[in-house]
């Protein structure tokens, strides 16, 4: 434990629900520099409760960077200033005595807020229940070798498959954009064999679902990488156009 | 032909516009330049290079056409893109941190290529017309070196130019490999060369035109 701790200016965005107007209210704490971001207004909640006010809504859930369940944008930094990390790997010893800190909900069209930190992530769901995934026949388990499958493009695949789906992606991005998690969906099996059948099929339908939701379209800043807690490349962007226009382009008449 | 609109009007084939038209507009640039550097050749060169194009004006005619029709693209979808992204976040972030994730020159295109245009605009009112129609605003007669040096000579005018073409240079270093992206031609290998290029491009491009203001304005005093 620190022997000393950290007195910071919080100002937490409150939403009472889903069409109410929100605002930002404020919060001096003091803190552990050991404690996580998500301990702290643990903290803060337990103190808010003994004084009979109503706690701060977030998510999260392992808390140990794997679920992509937590997500708060932290000075206008989704997952905080520290790269590669979520939000819950996120500790105060990366702030200093005395520091303003400014706590965010994700803020797109696509993922309305439902209560104060909380956004409705459902859209991510849809996109995967359009194609984001591969149809297997039922019988026997297949042989897990069967097929050969070269190391890199195995590592390829397994790169685009690290995304917990957690929404960093859109938050950064200044046109809320998606396309980060939707080419990391559609690049995990496109570059596999097992993902050969439904490929083209896949692409389009996933497209369709991000663009029907109302997520931007994306600019090519790569803010979405620079804030992934998983490091998904861009890379699986251009997979997934290059994937899009030889769907589009193919005389089949296949179409989402 | 629905299934072409289709894909073109979605968040993809809107890239997929953008990269096209920009490619396009990236080639031509190359041509006009190369050209326009004669320049520095004196009067003789450049008014030789002038009359050289000029058995070749039809064709110029049909290509200043599908150029024209490639601005359209390029600005009325960039326009489009540049709104529909706004509203994907209706309410913005109390703190902005772009900068700490993102270039100053990939967050700037709509700022940069709105000024690009007007320079456009202006552009085509001052040279494009008085070489094709009007001639010398003055004397009316077809000297194009003399007009380059009408219009050079008035300093709002060059100075307008050299800011443009500076920030042409920012819009051109994210565009060109933004294209590249777009088309999908993204690999470990080609792409910090792509990259490379770009911004080699896009200094050659902002030094190149914007020498030619600086020379008429600052160094040209034979009139």
């Amino acid at each position: 434990m620190a022997d000393t701790t950290l007195k910071l200016k919080l100002k937490i965005w409150r939403q009472p629900g889903p069409k109410a107007a929100g605002s930002f209210v404020d919060y001096d704490v003091e803190v552990s520099p050991d404690a996580s971001i998500l301990e702290m207004i643990d903290e803060l909640n337990n103190s808010l409760e003994q004084e009979g006010k109503e706690p701060i809504v977030f998510e999260s859930d392992c808390r140990e960077g794997i679920c992509g369940t937590c997500g708060l944008v932290i000075n206008g930094q989704p997952h905080g200033p520290v790269p590669k990390i979520a939000t819950c790997q996120l500790h105060m010893r990366q702030f200093n005595d005395g520091d303003t800190v400014y706590i965010e909900p994700y803020r797109a069209k696509a993922f309305p807020v439902m209560k104060d930190l909380t956004v409705d992530r459902s859209g991510f769901d849809k996109i995967m229940y359009a194609g984001g995934f591969v149809s297997v026949n039922t019988g026997g388990v297949p042989d897990a070798n069967a097929i050969p499958i070269p190391k890199e493009v195995a590592a390829r695949s397994m790169d685009a498959a690290e995304c917990i789906g957690c929404g960093a992606c859109v938050a950064a991005c200044k046109n809320a954009s998606a396309m980060l998690f939707t080419s990391a969906k559609v690049t995990q099996f496109a570059v596999l064999p097992q993902g050969q059948p439904e490929r083209y099929e896949r692409v389009q339908k996933m497209v369709a679902v991000m663009d029907e939701l109302g997520f931007g379209a994306c600019t090519n800043t790569y803010a979405c990488e620079a804030e992934c807690p998983k490091g998904i490349s861009v890379k699986n962007i251009a997979q997934m156009n290059r994937d899009f226009f030889v769907s589009k382009l193919s005389g089949s008449k296949q179409e989402a | 032909m629905g299934w072409l609109s289709e894909s073109l009007n979605s968040s993809i084939g809107k890239k997929f516009v953008m990269a096209v038209t920009g490619i396009c507009l990236i080639l031509f640039l190359i041509v006009h330049l190369a050209g326009n550097l004669t320049l520095f050749a004196g009067a003789e060169a450049f008014n030789a290079y002038v009359h050289t194009l000029e058995p070749f004006k039809p064709i110029i005619r049909v290509i200043e056409v599908i150029l024209a029709l490639v601005f359209v693209f390029h600005i009325v979808n960039g326009v489009r893109l540049w709104i529909a992204n706004r509203q994907a976040r209706p309410e913005r972030y109390a703190v902005n941190a772009a900068s700490k994730n993102s270039s100053y020159f990939s967050r700037t295109m709509l700022s940069t290529g709105s000024i690009v245009f007007i320079f456009l605009i202006l552009h085509l009112s001052s040279f494009w017309a008085t070489f094709n129609f009007q001639g010398h605003p003055e004397t009316g007669e077809f000297e194009f070196f003399e007009i380059v040096v009408y219009f050079f000579s008035m300093p709002w005018y060059a100075v307008f130019y050299i800011i443009a073409m500076v920030l042409l240079g920012f819009h051109l270093n994210h565009g060109f490999q933004s294209a590249f992206q777009t088309f999908g031609w993204n690999n470990s290998k080609y792409f910090p060369v792509i990259e490379k290029i770009g911004q080699i491009y896009s200094v050659v491009m902002a030094v190149g035109f914007g020498s030619m203001p600086v020379y008429f304005l600052f160094f040209y005093g034979g009139n």
